[in-house]
């Protein structure tokens, strides 16, 4: 059986609140904060991007791990819609920085916010194959979202990295099922800065069809009904999509309480659902099952059943937990100072 | 002129419809008139509408939509008067009828709304404002509307609450109407709570931006009978326009070309205002309904605020207003508002309103105003049980 023997995630210790940005444009604050379920959001600093969150998110997976052969990691995979080059690989850097070299196949992954599971599903399906003993995914983003667009109340930063293999597993991977539809919902065209998207339209056919086709086949595929599941974590662009989608297939607020991070770390993009996996994790017990099911634009989703073991006790505080992540050490920032990390104010070369 | 009658009304499916695109739109509703009429042809179609070159980029619409109706050949025109360009069209429709040009024609009217994004859709709607002395400089739609309010409340003392119990009472009609976008009740608290787009106008006094298409068959009597379905008359029907631009005008807080309108309307009925039963209005914004109330003469300056808190125009009420939600909660595709309007006369005074939105006592006539911009054009139509 084929699972997760390493996990770990990395997040900035900044954050803007939504009250900040909406003062800047003269926005509701508190209608994003109830319409949308956002807080406050975070926020990477100058020397961060993809590539180093990618790195501190691939450690804690691998003091999970505990002490693998990094020669006999086969594929380094990184999904995300940020990767600091648009030629030249993420994955080489990260893996080098790791200890991965030489004898190993990498790849960079594309697919607006589901890059992340993608990795995860590719990596997988090799270490099920037999084609190499570890395959390391990794999920992270930088994410960009236009300045006063509804976008820029959620883009936000962070990564999750899981080494799959088939022994020593911390999660048995039972299912998986993925849906795919053309859908014009989202996208950022080459030599744009800033994605765009289809405002209302985003959600019902594009992110709720979608989450919705995948989420549904996977349970019928297992047998399975959400009363079984421990936790369940989507995609969460913004607070009130997931929770929507939970409750319309039948889970509670309990069930997705771990890995439901969006409204205080806003959307992380390809690491949205990957990192609430990480939080789901931190918290289970051995026998746990954790739904799981990411989107991305364009569109498509990628579900997961996963099965806690026995080993989630050992390793579980061998590396940082997400939510202490999420809750200690911040720094809140105004919009002048978030402005400047983000690149988003013009200076003569 | 010899009589008018309306045999057949059609709706297609109202709000942001994703997954049908504007002539779809429009034959859903025209195969819905046709089979609910029983007509086996049309001898013309009219199609308002307000832009579809803005919205999708379409234009030559009479053509297209005659063809996407099967029916080639068939003499068909686009009418554009803004927001009220299904109502002039139904009024082409009538008068090619009353003439004796047609015995069957279709008035329809559509828009798709949500293939654009907002700020695109803002922009088209502003098409129907002066561009050169209003848009120009800034103004949209809920910026003209909300500047209207703000004179009217000045002048009469019009206050929140009273724009509340527009939204409130067209949403309780509305949750009631199948086809209606918004078919939900509000409470007060949840309008005045709404999100603010131009002071003093929240949300939930704007009407939405809607994809759909609504369509009635204007016949002769002799055309209605031979149906065996039931049917009203057309007893009255006038356009009027007024300076398109406010800074023209006397005043802001009287729509004069509804004034006009009703005035030649009730004329040509042979009606005075009491003689009405019910009206669909242009509740583009909850103080345009008001504006409307006061301006077709049923209520003086001022008055109708307080009768609208009263209730009076509740569907219980003594003059009931937008039986089916009106603007605000069945929604606003533009170009298909005026005939949609009809659709709910049809409905009201042939016994069909669904779901106990039935104004009780069998109301005998009503009026239907539509208008386009701030009020530069305005069509009103009366119409009576057979």
């Amino acid at each position: 059986m084929a699972g997760i023997v390493g996990y770990g995630a990395h997040l900035p210790r900044h954050r803007i609140k939504v009250e900040e940005i909406a003062k800047v444009w003269g926005a509701d604050a508190p209608s994003y904060k109830k319409g949308l379920m956002l807080r406050e959001k975070s926020v990477p600093p100058s020397d961060m991007d993809t590539i180093t969150l990618s790195v501190e998110a691939a450690k804690n997976a691998f003091r999970r791990a505990g002490d693998i052969d990094r020669s006999q990691v086969g594929a380094i995979y990184i999904g995300s819609e940020s990767h600091p080059y648009a030629v030249k690989p993420s994955g080489t850097t990260v893996g080098e920085a790791v200890g991965i070299l030489n004898d190993c196949h990498c790849a960079d992954f594309e697919f607006a916010c589901k890059a992340g599971s993608e990795a995860m599903f590719v990596a997988l399906s090799h270490v099920k194959a037999g084609e190499m003993k570890y395959a390391l995914a990794i999920a992270a983003d930088t994410s960009q979202g236009a300045p006063s667009d509804a976008l820029e109340f959620s883009a936000a930063a962070g990564a999750g990295a899981f080494i799959m293999g088939n022994d020593n597993l911390i999660a048995e991977c039972l299912y998986t099922h993925s849906w795919m539809q053309d859908m014009p919902d989202f996208w950022r065209r080459e030599h744009e800065f800033y994605p765009q998207h289809g405002g209302r339209f985003t959600g019902e056919e594009a992110y709720f069809a979608t989450t919705r086709g995948a989420s549904n086949a996977i349970l019928k595929k297992s047998g399975m009904k959400p009363s079984d599941f421990k936790y369940a974590v989507f995609h969460q662009p913004n607070g009130k999509f997931p929770q929507r989608i939970a409750f319309e297939l039948g889970f509670t607020q309990e069930q997705i309480d771990p890995g439901w991070l969006a409204p205080r770390l806003g959307n992380t993009y390809s690491g949205a659902s990957p990192i609430g996996l990480t939080g789901c994790l931190d918290v289970s017990e051995p026998g746990d099952l954790i739904f799981m099911c990411s989107y991305g634009s364009g569109s498509g989703s990628d579900a997961f059943i996963w099965k806690v073991t026995n080993r989630i006790n050992e390793v579980r505080d061998k590396a940082v937990r997400t939510h202490k992540l999420l809750d200690e050490n911040l720094i809140y920032i105004d919009y002048g100072t978030y402005a400047k990390y983000r690149h988003k104010i013009l200076k003569n070369k | 002129m010899r009589d008018v009658c309306v045999v057949g009304v059609g709706m297609s499916q109202w709000g942001e419809v994703w997954r049908k695109s504007f002539r779809e739109l429009f034959v859903d509703a025209a195969r819905a008139a046709i089979d609910n009429a029983g007509v086996d042809h049309l001898d013309s179609l009219y199609v308002g509408c307000m832009s579809g070159g803005l919205f999708v980029g379409q234009e030559h619409i009479g053509a297209l939509m005659a063809d996407y109706l099967g029916m080639p050949g068939l003499p068909a025109a686009h009418v554009e008067s803004a927001c009220a360009s299904g109502g002039v069209a139904f009024r082409q429709a009538f008068i090619e009828v009353g003439a004796g040009l047609s015995d069957i024609v279709m008035a329809a009217g559509v828009e798709k709304m949500t293939d654009c994004s907002g700020d695109e859709a803002t922009a088209a709607l502003a098409a129907a404002a002066d561009q050169e002395y209003e848009v120009f400089h800034g103004a949209t739609f809920p910026g003209l509307y909300a500047m209207m309010a703000h004179a009217h409340m000045h002048e009469y003392g019009t206050t929140r609450e009273m724009l509340t119990a527009v939204s409130v009472k067209n949403h309780f009609n509305g949750s009631m109407n199948p086809n209606a976008q918004y078919p939900f009740k509000l409470k007060p608290e949840t309008v005045e709570r709404s999100v603010m787009v131009a002071d003093p106008l929240r949300i939930l006094d704007c009407s939405p931006i809607t994809d759909g298409a609504a369509a009635v068959i204007v016949c002769s009597e002799e055309a209605a009978k031979k149906t065996g379905k039931p049917y009203i008359k057309v007893i009255g029907s006038a356009v009027a326009t007024d300076y398109i631009a406010l800074a023209q005008r006397e005043d802001m807080i009287t729509i004069k070309s509804a004034t006009l309108a009703s005035q030649k309307a009730l004329q040509m009925a042979g009606k005075k205002l009491d003689d009405i039963n019910f009206a669909e209005v242009h509740d583009c914004f909850t103080i345009a309904e008001i504006m409307v109330a006061e301006s077709i003469g049923k209520y003086k300056p001022g008055q109708a605020g307080p009768a609208f808190l009263a209730g009076e125009s509740a569907l219980d009420g003594a003059f009931p207003i937008n039986p089916s939600g009106g603007l605000k909660s069945k929604g606003h595709p533009v170009g298909a508002t005026g005939i949609a309007q009809i659709v709910e006369i049809y409905k009201q005074l042939t016994g069909q309103a669904e779901n106990g939105r039935q104004i009780q006592g069998g109301p005998k006539v009503g009026m239907a105003q539509n208008m386009g911009g701030t009020g530069a054009s305005s069509v009103v139509h009366i119409l009576e049980v057979a």
